[in-house]
Protein backbone atom coordinates (compact mmCIF):
# COMPACT_ATOMS: atom_id res chain seq x y z
CA UNK A 1 0.00 0.00 0.00
CA UNK A 2 1.54 3.30 -0.94
CA UNK A 3 0.70 6.11 1.48
CA UNK A 4 1.96 10.12 1.34
CA UNK A 5 4.57 9.68 3.93
CA UNK A 6 6.35 6.70 2.33
CA UNK A 7 10.12 6.75 2.35
CA UNK A 8 11.56 7.00 -1.46
CA UNK A 9 13.01 3.64 -2.55
CA UNK A 10 16.12 2.82 -3.69
CA UNK A 11 14.39 0.59 -6.43
CA UNK A 12 12.05 1.79 -8.77
CA UNK A 13 8.67 1.21 -8.34
CA UNK A 14 6.83 -1.04 -10.70
CA UNK A 15 5.51 0.18 -13.97
CA UNK A 16 3.66 -1.89 -16.46
CA UNK A 17 5.30 -2.06 -20.18
CA UNK A 18 1.71 -0.97 -21.85
CA UNK A 19 2.29 2.08 -19.31
CA UNK A 20 5.70 3.13 -20.46
CA UNK A 21 5.16 2.81 -23.88
CA UNK A 22 1.77 5.16 -23.48
CA UNK A 23 3.96 8.15 -21.90
CA UNK A 24 6.47 7.62 -24.39
CA UNK A 25 4.09 8.46 -26.97
CA UNK A 26 2.24 10.94 -25.55
CA UNK A 27 5.19 13.05 -24.97
CA UNK A 28 5.38 13.79 -28.60
CA UNK A 29 2.10 15.86 -28.18
CA UNK A 30 3.41 17.41 -24.63
CA UNK A 31 2.47 20.75 -26.00
CA UNK A 32 -0.62 20.04 -27.75
CA UNK A 33 -2.63 22.61 -25.45
CA UNK A 34 0.60 24.78 -24.58
CA UNK A 35 -0.68 28.62 -23.62
CA UNK A 36 0.32 31.29 -21.72
CA UNK A 37 -1.32 30.80 -18.68
CA UNK A 38 -0.32 26.82 -17.49
CA UNK A 39 2.98 26.58 -20.35
CA UNK A 40 3.43 22.66 -20.36
CA UNK A 41 1.09 22.06 -17.43
CA UNK A 42 -1.70 19.96 -18.59
CA UNK A 43 0.52 18.09 -21.53
CA UNK A 44 2.60 16.80 -18.22
CA UNK A 45 -0.36 15.45 -16.97
CA UNK A 46 -1.24 14.36 -20.49
CA UNK A 47 1.51 11.90 -20.66
CA UNK A 48 2.05 11.13 -17.07
CA UNK A 49 -1.46 10.22 -16.80
CA UNK A 50 -1.34 6.68 -17.86
CA UNK A 51 1.58 5.30 -15.72
CA UNK A 52 -1.10 7.40 -12.49
CA UNK A 53 -3.52 5.10 -13.32
CA UNK A 54 -1.47 2.31 -11.92
CA UNK A 55 -1.57 3.90 -8.79
CA UNK A 56 -3.68 2.30 -5.67
CA UNK A 57 -7.64 2.36 -5.98
CA UNK A 58 -6.71 2.75 -10.24
CA UNK A 59 -7.87 5.97 -12.55
CA UNK A 60 -11.09 6.05 -9.60
CA UNK A 61 -9.14 6.42 -6.57
CA UNK A 62 -8.44 9.72 -5.05
CA UNK A 63 -4.33 9.50 -5.55
CA UNK A 64 -5.24 8.78 -8.83
CA UNK A 65 -6.94 12.21 -8.91
CA UNK A 66 -4.24 13.99 -6.77
CA UNK A 67 -1.90 13.20 -8.25
CA UNK A 68 -3.39 14.05 -12.06
CA UNK A 69 -4.18 17.34 -10.05
CA UNK A 70 -0.90 18.40 -9.10
CA UNK A 71 0.69 17.14 -12.90
CA UNK A 72 -1.42 19.80 -14.67
CA UNK A 73 -0.48 22.97 -12.46
CA UNK A 74 2.14 25.46 -14.15
CA UNK A 75 4.87 24.12 -15.84
CA UNK A 76 7.35 25.32 -18.26
CA UNK A 77 10.85 23.27 -20.23
CA UNK A 78 12.15 22.45 -23.02
CA UNK A 79 9.50 20.00 -24.58
CA UNK A 80 12.03 17.89 -25.12
CA UNK A 81 13.64 18.41 -21.77
CA UNK A 82 9.86 17.92 -20.49
CA UNK A 83 10.67 13.95 -20.57
CA UNK A 84 13.10 14.06 -18.31
CA UNK A 85 10.73 15.73 -15.82
CA UNK A 86 7.80 13.46 -16.81
CA UNK A 87 9.71 10.32 -15.91
CA UNK A 88 11.08 11.30 -12.11
CA UNK A 89 7.19 12.99 -11.71
CA UNK A 90 5.75 9.47 -12.39
CA UNK A 91 8.20 7.70 -10.38
CA UNK A 92 7.65 10.09 -7.52
CA UNK A 93 3.90 9.85 -7.85
CA UNK A 94 4.31 6.32 -7.59
CA UNK A 95 6.61 6.16 -4.54
CA UNK A 96 3.77 8.21 -2.49
CA UNK A 97 6.20 11.46 -2.09
CA UNK A 98 4.90 14.59 -0.42
CA UNK A 99 2.82 16.41 -2.50
CA UNK A 100 5.28 19.81 -1.24
CA UNK A 101 7.88 17.69 -2.24
CA UNK A 102 6.79 17.32 -5.47
CA UNK A 103 5.35 20.93 -6.33
CA UNK A 104 8.75 22.30 -5.26
CA UNK A 105 10.60 19.74 -7.38
CA UNK A 106 8.25 20.93 -10.44
CA UNK A 107 8.98 24.40 -9.34
CA UNK A 108 12.48 23.79 -9.48
CA UNK A 109 13.04 22.30 -12.71
CA UNK A 110 11.69 24.61 -14.82
CA UNK A 111 14.54 26.51 -15.38
CA UNK A 112 17.34 24.65 -15.88
CA UNK A 113 15.17 21.61 -18.26
CA UNK A 114 14.13 24.86 -20.63
CA UNK A 115 17.98 26.70 -20.71
CA UNK A 116 19.40 23.32 -21.16
CA UNK A 117 17.27 22.78 -24.06
CA UNK A 118 17.13 25.61 -25.80
CA UNK A 119 20.81 25.96 -25.55
CA UNK A 120 21.24 22.02 -26.39
CA UNK A 121 18.65 21.78 -29.16
CA UNK A 122 17.33 24.98 -30.76
CA UNK A 123 20.80 26.83 -30.86
CA UNK A 124 22.70 23.55 -31.32
CA UNK A 125 21.01 20.49 -32.45
CA UNK A 126 19.32 21.78 -34.65
CA UNK A 127 21.40 24.22 -36.65
CA UNK A 128 24.20 22.02 -37.03
CA UNK A 129 21.05 19.50 -38.69
CA UNK A 130 20.34 22.33 -40.88
CA UNK A 131 23.80 23.00 -41.70
CA UNK A 132 24.14 19.40 -43.17
CA UNK A 133 21.44 19.66 -45.08
CA UNK A 134 22.47 22.82 -46.81
CA UNK A 135 25.70 21.59 -47.15
CA UNK A 136 24.34 18.40 -48.72
CA UNK A 137 22.01 21.00 -51.17
CA UNK A 138 25.19 22.90 -51.84
CA UNK A 139 27.03 19.71 -53.16
CA UNK A 140 24.33 18.90 -55.65
CA UNK A 141 22.38 16.19 -53.63
CA UNK A 142 19.26 15.26 -54.94
CA UNK A 143 16.19 16.79 -52.84
CA UNK A 144 14.80 12.97 -51.86
CA UNK A 145 18.62 12.98 -50.01
CA UNK A 146 18.92 16.06 -48.87
CA UNK A 147 15.27 15.68 -46.97
CA UNK A 148 15.97 12.26 -45.35
CA UNK A 149 19.14 13.53 -44.55
CA UNK A 150 17.62 15.83 -42.70
CA UNK A 151 15.08 14.29 -40.79
CA UNK A 152 16.86 10.92 -40.38
CA UNK A 153 20.06 12.62 -38.58
CA UNK A 154 17.56 15.20 -36.58
CA UNK A 155 15.24 12.82 -35.51
CA UNK A 156 18.06 10.61 -34.21
CA UNK A 157 19.23 13.24 -32.09
CA UNK A 158 15.58 13.86 -31.02
CA UNK A 159 14.37 10.42 -29.81
CA UNK A 160 17.23 10.05 -28.34
CA UNK A 161 16.97 12.90 -26.37
CA UNK A 162 12.95 11.83 -25.58
CA UNK A 163 14.09 8.54 -24.80
CA UNK A 164 17.51 9.53 -22.52
CA UNK A 165 14.90 12.51 -20.59
CA UNK A 166 12.37 10.01 -19.30
CA UNK A 167 14.52 6.70 -18.50
CA UNK A 168 16.98 9.02 -16.74
CA UNK A 169 14.23 10.76 -14.90
CA UNK A 170 12.67 7.32 -14.15
CA UNK A 171 15.80 5.92 -12.54
CA UNK A 172 16.81 9.02 -10.76
CA UNK A 173 13.31 10.20 -9.45
CA UNK A 174 13.58 13.49 -7.19
CA UNK A 175 17.52 13.44 -7.32
CA UNK A 176 17.43 13.80 -11.54
CA UNK A 177 19.06 17.06 -11.46
CA UNK A 178 22.29 15.67 -10.58
CA UNK A 179 22.16 13.73 -13.68
CA UNK A 180 21.46 17.20 -15.87
CA UNK A 181 25.15 18.23 -14.76
CA UNK A 182 26.41 15.47 -16.82
CA UNK A 183 29.36 16.70 -18.58
CA UNK A 184 28.17 16.27 -22.21
CA UNK A 185 24.83 18.10 -21.27
CA UNK A 186 27.10 20.64 -19.77
CA UNK A 187 29.81 21.13 -22.79
CA UNK A 188 27.39 19.21 -25.07
CA UNK A 189 26.39 23.04 -26.64
CA UNK A 190 30.15 24.16 -26.49
CA UNK A 191 31.12 21.48 -28.61
CA UNK A 192 28.16 21.90 -31.03
CA UNK A 193 28.58 25.52 -31.71
CA UNK A 194 31.95 24.99 -32.80
CA UNK A 195 30.98 22.68 -35.22
CA UNK A 196 27.69 24.37 -36.74
CA UNK A 197 30.31 27.78 -36.84
CA UNK A 198 32.85 25.07 -38.75
CA UNK A 199 29.52 23.70 -41.13
CA UNK A 200 28.55 26.80 -41.56
CA UNK A 201 31.53 28.19 -43.09
CA UNK A 202 31.69 25.05 -45.57
CA UNK A 203 28.05 25.03 -46.37
CA UNK A 204 27.18 28.82 -46.74
CA UNK A 205 29.36 29.29 -49.66
CA UNK A 206 28.56 26.19 -51.37
CA UNK A 207 24.69 26.58 -50.71
CA UNK A 208 24.90 30.03 -52.35
CA UNK A 209 26.92 28.84 -55.41
CA UNK A 210 24.00 26.24 -55.91
CA UNK A 211 21.25 29.42 -55.35
CA UNK A 212 23.15 31.11 -57.70
CA UNK A 213 22.78 28.58 -60.17
CA UNK A 214 26.28 27.80 -62.02
CA UNK A 215 25.74 24.23 -62.70
CA UNK A 216 23.39 23.28 -65.81
CA UNK A 217 24.72 26.33 -67.13
CA UNK A 218 21.40 28.15 -66.16
CA UNK A 219 23.57 31.39 -66.47
CA UNK A 220 25.96 32.54 -68.52
CA UNK A 221 30.01 31.93 -67.39
CA UNK A 222 30.67 35.91 -67.62
CA UNK A 223 27.79 36.83 -65.33
CA UNK A 224 28.41 33.70 -63.09
CA UNK A 225 31.91 35.38 -62.70
CA UNK A 226 30.35 38.43 -61.61
CA UNK A 227 27.29 37.25 -59.87
CA UNK A 228 29.29 34.62 -57.26
CA UNK A 229 31.30 36.82 -55.45
CA UNK A 230 29.05 39.50 -55.87
CA UNK A 231 26.16 37.11 -54.16
CA UNK A 232 29.04 36.49 -51.35
CA UNK A 233 30.31 39.62 -50.55
CA UNK A 234 26.86 41.03 -50.52
CA UNK A 235 25.95 38.27 -47.33
CA UNK A 236 28.88 38.99 -45.59
CA UNK A 237 28.53 42.45 -45.32
CA UNK A 238 24.75 41.82 -44.27
CA UNK A 239 25.60 39.43 -41.43
CA UNK A 240 28.30 41.73 -40.29
CA UNK A 241 25.30 44.29 -40.26
CA UNK A 242 22.98 42.12 -39.02
CA UNK A 243 25.93 41.19 -35.90
CA UNK A 244 26.02 44.55 -35.06
CA UNK A 245 22.72 46.04 -35.01
CA UNK A 246 20.58 45.06 -31.54
CA UNK A 247 19.56 41.82 -31.40
CA UNK A 248 15.64 43.31 -32.17
CA UNK A 249 16.13 43.86 -35.61
CA UNK A 250 14.90 40.54 -37.24
CA UNK A 251 17.02 39.47 -40.49
CA UNK A 252 13.97 37.68 -42.04
CA UNK A 253 12.01 41.15 -42.09
CA UNK A 254 15.19 42.75 -43.69
CA UNK A 255 14.54 39.94 -45.55
CA UNK A 256 10.78 40.35 -47.09
CA UNK A 257 11.63 44.20 -47.24
CA UNK A 258 14.50 43.64 -49.97
CA UNK A 259 12.28 40.98 -51.42
CA UNK A 260 9.47 43.13 -51.99
CA UNK A 261 11.55 45.92 -53.56
CA UNK A 262 13.44 43.31 -55.83
CA UNK A 263 9.42 41.99 -57.19
CA UNK A 264 8.37 45.77 -57.78
CA UNK A 265 11.33 46.91 -59.45
CA UNK A 266 11.28 43.60 -61.93
CA UNK A 267 7.04 44.27 -62.20
CA UNK A 268 7.83 48.26 -62.81
CA UNK A 269 10.37 48.20 -64.62
CA UNK B 1 -0.61 28.25 -61.37
CA UNK B 2 -2.19 25.69 -59.11
CA UNK B 3 -5.45 23.73 -59.21
CA UNK B 4 -8.22 23.10 -57.49
CA UNK B 5 -6.88 19.28 -57.44
CA UNK B 6 -3.62 20.30 -55.53
CA UNK B 7 -5.67 22.42 -52.98
CA UNK B 8 -6.63 19.51 -51.44
CA UNK B 9 -3.63 17.71 -50.64
CA UNK B 10 -1.92 20.99 -50.15
CA UNK B 11 -4.35 21.82 -47.03
CA UNK B 12 -3.80 19.17 -45.47
CA UNK B 13 -0.29 18.67 -45.56
CA UNK B 14 -0.25 22.33 -44.58
CA UNK B 15 -2.50 21.44 -41.40
CA UNK B 16 0.24 18.19 -40.59
CA UNK B 17 3.15 20.67 -41.33
CA UNK B 18 1.55 23.65 -39.09
CA UNK B 19 1.07 21.45 -36.09
CA UNK B 20 4.42 19.76 -36.43
CA UNK B 21 6.14 23.16 -35.58
CA UNK B 22 4.88 23.35 -31.58
CA UNK B 23 2.18 20.69 -30.96
CA UNK B 24 2.63 17.33 -32.41
CA UNK B 25 5.62 15.64 -33.27
CA UNK B 26 8.17 18.22 -33.37
CA UNK B 27 9.71 15.53 -35.54
CA UNK B 28 11.12 19.27 -37.75
CA UNK B 29 9.10 18.00 -41.30
CA UNK B 30 7.98 21.49 -40.77
CA UNK B 31 11.44 23.05 -41.43
CA UNK B 32 11.46 24.89 -44.70
CA UNK B 33 13.79 22.50 -46.59
CA UNK B 34 11.63 19.52 -46.21
CA UNK B 35 7.84 21.16 -46.13
CA UNK B 36 9.09 23.36 -49.38
CA UNK B 37 10.52 20.41 -51.26
CA UNK B 38 7.29 18.43 -50.54
CA UNK B 39 5.17 21.72 -51.43
CA UNK B 40 7.58 21.67 -55.20
CA UNK B 41 6.61 17.72 -54.92
CA UNK B 42 3.14 18.13 -54.90
CA UNK B 43 2.77 21.17 -57.90
CA UNK B 44 5.53 19.33 -60.10
CA UNK B 45 8.45 21.10 -59.69
CA UNK B 46 10.68 19.17 -56.59
CA UNK B 47 13.61 21.17 -57.62
CA UNK B 48 12.25 24.67 -57.45
CA UNK B 49 10.51 23.34 -54.11
CA UNK B 50 14.18 22.34 -52.54
CA UNK B 51 15.53 25.85 -53.88
CA UNK B 52 13.18 27.91 -52.54
CA UNK B 53 13.40 25.91 -49.38
CA UNK B 54 17.53 26.36 -48.98
CA UNK B 55 16.55 29.85 -48.87
CA UNK B 56 13.93 29.66 -46.60
CA UNK B 57 15.83 27.36 -44.13
CA UNK B 58 18.85 29.62 -44.09
CA UNK B 59 15.99 32.63 -43.40
CA UNK B 60 14.67 30.51 -40.52
CA UNK B 61 17.93 29.67 -39.06
CA UNK B 62 17.36 33.11 -37.26
CA UNK B 63 14.23 32.07 -35.24
CA UNK B 64 14.57 30.50 -31.92
CA UNK B 65 11.12 28.83 -31.13
CA UNK B 66 11.85 29.12 -27.31
CA UNK B 67 9.18 28.81 -24.94
CA UNK B 68 6.79 32.24 -24.79
CA UNK B 69 8.26 34.03 -27.70
CA UNK B 70 6.36 35.17 -31.04
CA UNK B 71 8.09 34.26 -34.08
CA UNK B 72 7.65 33.04 -37.61
CA UNK B 73 5.87 29.94 -38.28
CA UNK B 74 7.93 28.12 -40.99
CA UNK B 75 5.97 24.91 -41.49
CA UNK B 76 2.44 25.74 -43.70
CA UNK B 77 4.44 28.92 -44.67
CA UNK B 78 7.30 27.32 -46.33
CA UNK B 79 5.41 24.92 -48.04
CA UNK B 80 3.03 27.66 -49.65
CA UNK B 81 6.29 29.02 -50.87
CA UNK B 82 7.74 25.72 -52.27
CA UNK B 83 4.30 24.99 -53.83
CA UNK B 84 3.81 28.10 -55.71
CA UNK B 85 7.87 28.29 -56.46
CA UNK B 86 6.81 24.75 -58.43
CA UNK B 87 3.58 25.32 -60.02
CA UNK B 88 5.64 26.69 -62.59
CA UNK B 89 7.57 25.20 -65.69
CA UNK B 90 11.29 25.01 -64.89
CA UNK B 91 13.32 28.02 -65.39
CA UNK B 92 10.48 30.45 -64.83
CA UNK B 93 11.85 33.59 -63.91
CA UNK B 94 11.57 35.16 -60.54
CA UNK B 95 9.19 31.51 -59.56
CA UNK B 96 11.84 31.08 -56.62
CA UNK B 97 11.92 34.64 -55.36
CA UNK B 98 8.36 34.97 -55.39
CA UNK B 99 7.93 31.54 -53.71
CA UNK B 100 10.57 33.02 -51.06
CA UNK B 101 8.57 36.11 -50.51
CA UNK B 102 5.31 34.47 -50.35
CA UNK B 103 6.73 31.72 -47.26
CA UNK B 104 8.04 34.79 -45.76
CA UNK B 105 5.26 36.89 -45.77
CA UNK B 106 2.77 33.32 -44.95
CA UNK B 107 5.21 32.79 -42.00
CA UNK B 108 4.73 36.21 -40.50
CA UNK B 109 1.02 35.88 -40.72
CA UNK B 110 1.62 32.03 -39.53
CA UNK B 111 3.32 33.69 -36.56
CA UNK B 112 0.34 35.48 -35.27
CA UNK B 113 -2.17 32.85 -35.89
CA UNK B 114 0.07 30.71 -33.56
CA UNK B 115 0.02 33.61 -30.77
CA UNK B 116 -4.17 33.66 -31.41
CA UNK B 117 -4.45 29.92 -30.78
CA UNK B 118 -2.03 30.11 -27.24
CA UNK B 119 -4.23 32.94 -26.15
CA UNK B 120 -7.37 30.46 -27.18
CA UNK B 121 -5.77 27.59 -25.59
CA UNK B 122 -5.27 30.08 -22.46
CA UNK B 123 -8.99 30.46 -22.02
CA UNK B 124 -9.79 26.93 -22.88
CA UNK B 125 -7.59 26.16 -20.02
CA UNK B 126 -8.63 28.45 -17.40
CA UNK B 127 -12.07 27.03 -18.09
CA UNK B 128 -11.03 23.75 -17.56
CA UNK B 129 -8.66 24.14 -14.52
CA UNK B 130 -11.53 23.44 -11.48
CA UNK B 131 -12.27 20.23 -13.43
CA UNK B 132 -8.53 19.38 -13.39
CA UNK B 133 -7.86 20.08 -9.99
CA UNK B 134 -10.63 17.67 -9.05
CA UNK B 135 -8.22 15.44 -11.20
CA UNK B 136 -10.62 15.10 -13.97
CA UNK B 137 -8.68 12.65 -17.08
CA UNK B 138 -11.84 14.03 -18.84
CA UNK B 139 -10.63 17.50 -18.51
CA UNK B 140 -7.34 16.96 -19.34
CA UNK B 141 -7.56 14.90 -22.54
CA UNK B 142 -10.13 17.54 -23.84
CA UNK B 143 -8.00 20.45 -23.51
CA UNK B 144 -5.01 18.28 -25.05
CA UNK B 145 -7.32 17.06 -28.18
CA UNK B 146 -9.00 20.59 -28.76
CA UNK B 147 -5.49 22.37 -28.72
CA UNK B 148 -4.19 19.91 -30.95
CA UNK B 149 -7.30 19.62 -33.56
CA UNK B 150 -7.56 23.60 -33.46
CA UNK B 151 -3.80 23.21 -34.50
CA UNK B 152 -4.26 21.56 -37.31
CA UNK B 153 -7.48 23.35 -38.39
CA UNK B 154 -5.10 26.74 -37.96
CA UNK B 155 -2.62 24.74 -40.22
CA UNK B 156 -5.22 24.42 -43.01
CA UNK B 157 -6.85 27.27 -42.77
CA UNK B 158 -3.57 29.28 -42.93
CA UNK B 159 -2.12 27.02 -46.02
CA UNK B 160 -5.70 27.37 -47.80
CA UNK B 161 -6.14 31.03 -47.67
CA UNK B 162 -2.39 31.90 -48.63
CA UNK B 163 -2.75 29.50 -51.66
CA UNK B 164 -6.12 31.34 -52.34
CA UNK B 165 -4.65 34.98 -52.07
CA UNK B 166 -0.95 34.21 -53.41
CA UNK B 167 -1.89 32.48 -56.46
CA UNK B 168 -3.18 34.84 -58.46
CA UNK B 169 -0.53 37.11 -56.99
CA UNK B 170 2.15 35.32 -58.03
CA UNK B 171 0.23 34.74 -61.48
CA UNK B 172 0.45 38.66 -62.56
CA UNK B 173 4.23 39.17 -60.88
CA UNK B 174 5.64 36.13 -63.30
CA UNK B 175 3.44 37.55 -66.08
CA UNK B 176 5.56 40.74 -66.08
CA UNK B 177 8.79 39.51 -64.80
CA UNK B 178 12.22 41.42 -66.11
CA UNK B 179 15.29 40.94 -63.89
CA UNK B 180 17.40 38.50 -65.22
CA UNK B 181 17.80 35.30 -63.42
CA UNK B 182 21.87 36.23 -61.86
CA UNK B 183 21.49 39.34 -61.00
CA UNK B 184 18.14 38.00 -58.54
CA UNK B 185 19.15 34.81 -58.00
CA UNK B 186 22.19 36.71 -56.73
CA UNK B 187 20.72 39.24 -54.25
CA UNK B 188 18.51 36.34 -53.05
CA UNK B 189 21.40 33.79 -52.13
CA UNK B 190 23.06 36.72 -50.71
CA UNK B 191 20.52 38.27 -47.97
CA UNK B 192 19.62 34.48 -47.22
CA UNK B 193 23.45 33.44 -46.22
CA UNK B 194 23.67 37.02 -44.68
CA UNK B 195 20.89 36.75 -42.29
CA UNK B 196 21.77 32.52 -41.69
CA UNK B 197 25.33 33.97 -41.12
CA UNK B 198 24.48 36.74 -38.81
CA UNK B 199 22.23 34.28 -36.84
CA UNK B 200 24.54 31.72 -36.29
CA UNK B 201 27.51 34.08 -35.34
CA UNK B 202 25.21 35.75 -32.61
CA UNK B 203 24.00 32.17 -31.60
CA UNK B 204 27.61 30.43 -31.63
CA UNK B 205 30.21 32.96 -31.15
CA UNK B 206 30.58 32.86 -27.34
CA UNK B 207 32.44 29.15 -28.06
CA UNK B 208 36.90 29.27 -27.82
CA UNK B 209 38.03 30.15 -30.73
CA UNK B 210 34.98 30.31 -32.39
CA UNK B 211 36.64 32.69 -35.50
CA UNK B 212 38.91 29.92 -35.90
CA UNK B 213 36.18 27.25 -36.43
CA UNK B 214 33.85 29.78 -38.85
CA UNK B 215 37.47 30.38 -41.10
CA UNK B 216 38.48 26.89 -41.45
CA UNK B 217 35.35 26.06 -42.63
CA UNK B 218 34.67 28.82 -44.64
CA UNK B 219 38.30 28.36 -46.29
CA UNK B 220 37.20 24.52 -47.19
CA UNK B 221 33.73 25.65 -48.85
CA UNK B 222 35.78 27.45 -51.06
CA UNK B 223 38.47 24.77 -51.73
CA UNK B 224 35.20 22.77 -52.48
CA UNK B 225 32.96 25.11 -54.59
CA UNK B 226 36.25 25.74 -57.23
CA UNK B 227 37.01 21.83 -57.37
CA UNK B 228 33.09 20.71 -58.26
Amino acid sequence: MITPDREPTAVAPRLSWGARVAVFTRMFAVQGSWNYELMLGPGIGFCAEPALRELPGGPDGDAYRQALARETRYFNAHPYFAAVAIGALVRAELEGRPAAQIERFRTAMCGPLGSLGDRLVWAGWLPFCSLVALLAFGLHASPVLVVILFLVLYNAGHIALRAWGVSTGWRSGLRVAASLGAPMLQRGPQYLARAVLFLAGLALPLAIARVVGRRGLEITSHDWRIALPGAALLAIALAVLLVRLPARVEGWRAALAVLAVLILTSIAR
Amino acid sequence: MIDAVRLLPLTLLGALLGADVVSFPQAMISRPIVASTLGGAITGNVMAGLLTGAVLEMLAMETLPVGASRYPEWGSASLVGGALAGAYPAMTPGAVIVGVFVGVATAWAGGWSMYALRRLNGVWAERAVPAMEMGSRRAVMTLQLRGLTADLLRGAVLTLIALLVWTPVTDHVLAHWTIGRAASHSVLAAVAAGVAGGAIWRQSHGAAGSKWYLLAGAVLGIILLVLT
